[in-house]
């Protein structure tokens, strides 16, 4: 394996990885203010990417075009899911508000199965092959244009949950919950405004990695599970942690796909994910568990 | 403490509500006895309809309906076919065969995924119900462990040997060879069975080349960028890949994106020929050669097919799944019409003798051995041209010549 | 069985002396269903265990039964060894998973969701790695021998025989592991386990050994899997890492004791007799809509099924978060009350 097969190799993981980091965005910021395990957070995605298939398809509409949209979409189903349905179960053990999720994201999948079919779907974009010549080095542009959005995500919610006084009240009720409705925050309220930017990411990324993949409704429990593996590698809570830990997996799996069998380079992620939660559970980025 | 007489009689409605409804209940469940043989045959379709493999079901269904529509005309006996969906899970396979059964089917049809195949076809061994495969290429389903099963679908060795083949007249025909080879092939049931196949039996053919690598992938990655940069390394002049068909769309696109144009890809599985990678990569999709099972559209039956299919599915390609649920179908009232009645044994026997010319496959008339099994079918070679699937080879199915090499992507009209 | 009512008793023998009959008075595909129900209802309790008892939520719990099932598949098939032999050795293979798993989340204190997160890496690790292995058929699979004459007659040494043989097998099992669970629940073991769920810290206190309770609790919960693996194995006589280990499998199986209730020991048999008719019977609702052309025949209806059925199990949840089988059971006077008992 030469140099620039390994150079390649190595930019195209921390791409991808960035794609991956914004897909888990979402699932970060949920859990880390209202310590819910979102395992429907696939599922969601599905739905984004549908709904950018759609406008597509009706529109012509390109989907990074498509991201407020499909972001604010989103965001109105998370808000409604966690006020109407979660916030019931927020006192219940973990395994509850599991089983609650996983029959939600079933519901989710068939409702795809049902209105959409089985049949792998994508969009057709002039661009969406195209690539950057560097010299040896050849720079996929969606990937490119993917890990720009991924970033640039990740900047305005850190942004607004650093400078906006809203943000600062979510941040309030995930450090001290009691104490936050002690000062008389609306911390109803706020869980489902989180869960809707949580929500609004994960829209945005299905969005955008439409650009990517096909959309089928099966699509969504490896998407799950991604984006569990890369947050607790990152640090659930973390914003920046989730981009690191989809860097980290991005750039390991193409080491692994390199190095041994392309078929073990998931096991070679578990096996990853089992070291962090026994050495490091918090993630690298993420603050101790209370 | 509550009135005592309210308290018993409180319990006895409960106790009674509960037990008309355990009544009720039972009323609907199929007793054991209840299963009749009707005077028309009864065919029970066992196939994905959801999950995973559902679009194989899906098309698999509209293969047996296309057929029982072409058939009716030309004097087969009427037949009702009875759907039920194994939602690609081996334990409701087993459990809808059952069903099948006991609602009085005395024949099955199915089953595309091949641990279902072999898990039904263990209970119709055990109810002596003959099972009639359309798609499953396990080996082991045909190996002699069956008596009851027939299958008119190569097993993965088969497909192996004959992508040889049909690759010799390929290049033959073209007038170029490659000299390097690569493999890249999902790590599943049937990717993993034809690559050790493909890899096996090479030395028996005196291709022109060897493998340099062959690279296996996991099918539900979600991205392919690794794998076929590795494959690209190796500098291989043919690229033959075994696909689902997400896979086979991401793999084409990398391709396109780490720029990489090879002498040709082929595909002995399924993937380049489905619709959505037709539609979803248009003229990029162009040139890669399927060698699969497939229809001889130079038979007088399969232009029937074609024909009918075309009036009701427009749209959509007639492929594998489609064309041998139509075989399948053929082969069940063929067997009926000469055994006259719809008791199993006697299908059974009828089955055995099975001889039918006019039918759509490539190969010679439809036969089983001691075992079961179709050994003289063959694959075809089809190649992707402009959204449309063209036979190239073997001689007898072609249309038309094979374009080989394959164009570069950015020189596609 | 002083905690039932009289009610409840007779309701008790009525279902042991139903079950008992099934096979005598149901169709084949009643039967092969039943053995599903059965099957997840065995699951259900082993897993209980180790949420109910151990405190651990685990969602890979299909890890187990692969491991049991490709063990004793693989003696049958390369070395003739039995399964009533081989079984100890799938026993003894998951167990030594369990004890893994069991170990390092205690050790390193990873508990609820990431305990939970941990036990799914590790049965998609185990996938993965089975994919890839040769010599147990990879994903090409491993079959066991079968023929037609051991269809007929009773082997329970080699389990072969007839469907009736395997729904004697799988009930013996699910009795089994009903009467022993309470057995253990009644005892010192029991005590100790409740203690140390209920108030960990106060059981410490008192001296209990809370690593070696919860090790107990875990330990029985894999080997109880690894003997469902082993039914799995020679009852379908097919075995692919994505069918048997898929985290589908693993999620299925949670459903039932959920459903029912976790931590009551007849809770997962209720929740499995609850929900795999169910499924049955939305599907056949969805057929009989389309039969009497409520529904066009045409319409795409592949899914529908599903989504009642997540449907459902999300409306238990918010309703009936303690489980359905605690709740049936007052309102049927099926129990004594708390402080009727002997």
């Amino acid at each position: 394996m030469d140099t620039v097969t390994i150079i390649n190799a190595l930019v195209s993981g921390l791409l991808t990885g960035l794609v991956y980091g914004l897909s888990a965005l979402g699932l970060s910021v949920i859990f880390g203010v209202i310590r819910i395990v979102n395992f429907a957070h696939g599922e969601l995605m599905v739905l984004g990417m549908f709904m950018a298939l759609l406008l597509f398809r009706w529109f012509g509409l390109d989907p990074l075009m498509a991201v407020p949209i499909g972001a604010a979409v989103l965001f109105a189903i998370g808000y409604a899911l966690q006020h109407f349905v979660v916030r019931r179960v927020s006192y219940l053990p973990d395994h509850m508000q599991f089983l609650l999720l996983a029959g939600i994201a079933i519901m989710l999948v068939s409702g795809c199965l049902v209105i959409f079919g089985p049949d792998a779907q994508g969009v057709q974009l002039d661009y969406a092959l195209d690539s950057f010549a560097i010299g040896n080095l050849i720079i996929d542009k969606v990937r490119l244009y993917a890990a720009i959005a991924a970033v640039a995500v990740a900047s305005a919610l850190l942004a607004f949950f650093k400078y906006s006084s809203t943000g600062r009240a979510i941040r309030a009720c995930a450090d001290n919950y009691l104490g936050a409705k002690v000062v008389g925050l609306n911390v109803d309220r706020l869980y489902a405004l989180t869960f809707g930017i949580g929500a609004a990411c994960i829209g945005a990324a299905g969005c955008i990695i439409l650009l990517l993949v096909q959309v089928h409704p099966y699509l969504a429990p490896a998407y799950t599970l991604l984006a569990f593996v890369v947050v607790i590698v990152g640090g659930m809570g973390s914003l920046f942690g989730a981009l690191l830990g989809g860097m980290l997996i991005g750039v390991s799996e193409e080491l692994a796909s390199v190095v041994l069998q392309p078929s073990m380079k998931t096991a070679f992620s578990f096996a990853l994910l089992i070291v962090v939660l026994l050495l490091r559970p918090q993630g690298l980025l993420g603050r101790v568990a209370r | 403490m509550t009135s005592k007489k309210s308290a018993v009689t409180g319990k006895a409605i409960r106790r009674r509500s509960v037990l008309a409804g355990g009544a009720a209940v039972a009323a609907a469940v199929p007793l054991r006895f209840a299963a009749g043989q009707g005077k028309t045959l009864k065919i029970g379709l066992n196939v994905p309809r959801s999950g995973i493999q559902a679009n194989f079901g899906q098309d698999s269904v509209r293969g047996v309906e296309l057929a029982l529509e072409v058939l009716a005309g030309k004097g087969y006996p009427k037949v009702e076919i009875v759907h039920v969906d194994n939602e690609t899970k081996v334990d409701v396979g087993r459990a809808q065969a059952e069903k099948l059964i006991d609602q009085g089917c005395t024949m099955i049809i199915g089953c595309y995924d091949s641990g279902i195949t072999s898990a039904v076809a263990q209970v119709c061994e055990q109810k002596s119900i003959p099972l009639v495969v359309n798609v499953a290429a396990a080996p082991q389903i045909t190996d002699g462990r069956f008596k009851t099963v027939f299958r008119n679908f190569p097993t993965g060795p088969m497909i192996a040997s004959d992508a040889f083949l049909l690759q010799k007249e390929v290049y033959e025909i073209a007038g170029k060879a490659p000299k390097s080879a690569v493999m890249l092939h999902a790590n599943d049931t049937f990717g993993t069975s034809q690559k050790d196949a493909s890899v096996r039996l090479i030395g028996n053919f005196g291709m022109p080349y060897k493998f340099e690598d062959v690279i296996s992938y996991d099918p539900a990655t979600r991205d392919l960028s690794a794998e076929v940069r590795k494959a690209k390394a190796t500098n291989a002049e043919l690229v033959w890949i075994i696909t689902r068909l997400n896979d086979a769309i991401m793999i084409v696109q990398e391709m396109v994106k780490q720029r990489w144009v090879p002498m040709g890809i082929v595909s002995t599985g399924p993937g380049p020929y489905d619709d959505p990678f037709l539609k979803q990569l248009g003229k990029l999709s162009d040139d890669i050669i399927n060698m699969v099972p497939w229809f001889d559209p130079n038979k007088a039956m399969s232009k029937a097919m074609i024909a009918a299919w075309s009036k009701k599915f427009p749209d959509r390609t007639l492929n594998t799944s489609v064309s041998h649920s139509f075989e399948a179908t053929l082969i069940a009232l063929d067997a009926y019409k000469r055994a006259g009645t719809s008791e199993p044994a006697k299908l059974i026997e009828a089955l055995r003798k099975t001889n039918i010319a006019d039918n759509v496959t490539v190969g010679p008339a439809i036969t089983f051995d001691d075992k079961g099994q179709n050994t003289k079918t063959r694959n075809s070679a089809i190649q992707n041209r402009g959204g449309k699937l063209v036979s190239v080879a073997p001689k007898q199915a072609a249309v038309t010549k094979p374009i080989w090499p394959m164009r570069a992507w950015n020189a596609r009209g | 069985m002083n905690d039932l009512t009289p009610f409840g008793r007779a309701a008790l023998l009525a279902f042991a002396a139903l079950l008992l009959a099934v096979p005598w008075i149901a169709s084949g595909y009643v039967l092969s269903v039943s053995i599903i129900c059965l099957y997840l209802a065995y699951m259900g309790q082993a897993w209980n265990l180790m949420l109910g008892f151990a405190g651990l939520l685990s969602i890979g719990h299909a890890l187990f039964v692969g491991l049991g099932a490709y063990t004793s598949g693989y003696l049958f098939t390369k070395l003739g060894v039995p399964p009533a032999v081989g079984v100890v050795a799938a026993v003894a293979v998951a167990m030594a998973m369990g004890s893994i798993i069991g170990y390092l989340g205690f050790r390193f204190a990873i508990g609820g969701v990431y305990f939970a997160l941990l036990t799914i890496a590790f049965s998609e690790f185990v996938r993965i790695l089975l994919d890839h292995a040769k010599f147990l058929g990879g994903t090409e699979g491993m079959f066991l021998p079968v023929s037609q004459e051991s269809r007929r007659g009773v082997d329970l040494v080699n389990l072969r025989g007839s469907t009736e043989m395997y729904y004697y097998v799988i009930l013996a099992l699910a009795a089994g592991a009903f009467l022993m669970c309470r057995a253990l629940l009644n005892g010192r073991v029991g005590y100790y386990w409740r203690a140390i769920r209920d108030n960990p810290e106060a059981a410490e206190a008192v001296g209990v050994d809370i690593f070696r309770f919860r090790m107990y609790a875990v330990l029985l919960s894999s080997g109880m899997a690894g003997v469902a693996g082993v039914f799995y194995a020679f009852y379908y006589n097919n075995l692919f890492p994505e069918q048997v280990l898929g985290i589908e499998r693993s999620i299925e199986v949670t459903l039932a004791p959920i459903v029912g209730g976790v931590g009551t020991l007849f809770g997962p048999i209720f929740g499995a007799f609850i929900l795999t008719p169910m499924g049955e019977l939305l599907t056949e609702a969805v057929e009989g809509f389309k039969q009497s052309g409520l529904i066009a025949k045409n319409v795409k209806t592949d899914g529908v099924k599903l989504m009642f059925w997540g449907l459902a199990v999300a409306l238990i949840v918010l309703l009936k978060p303690k489980g359905l089988w605690p709740w049936v059971c007052e309102r049927l006077r099926l129990v004594k009350p708390p402080g009727q008992r002997g």
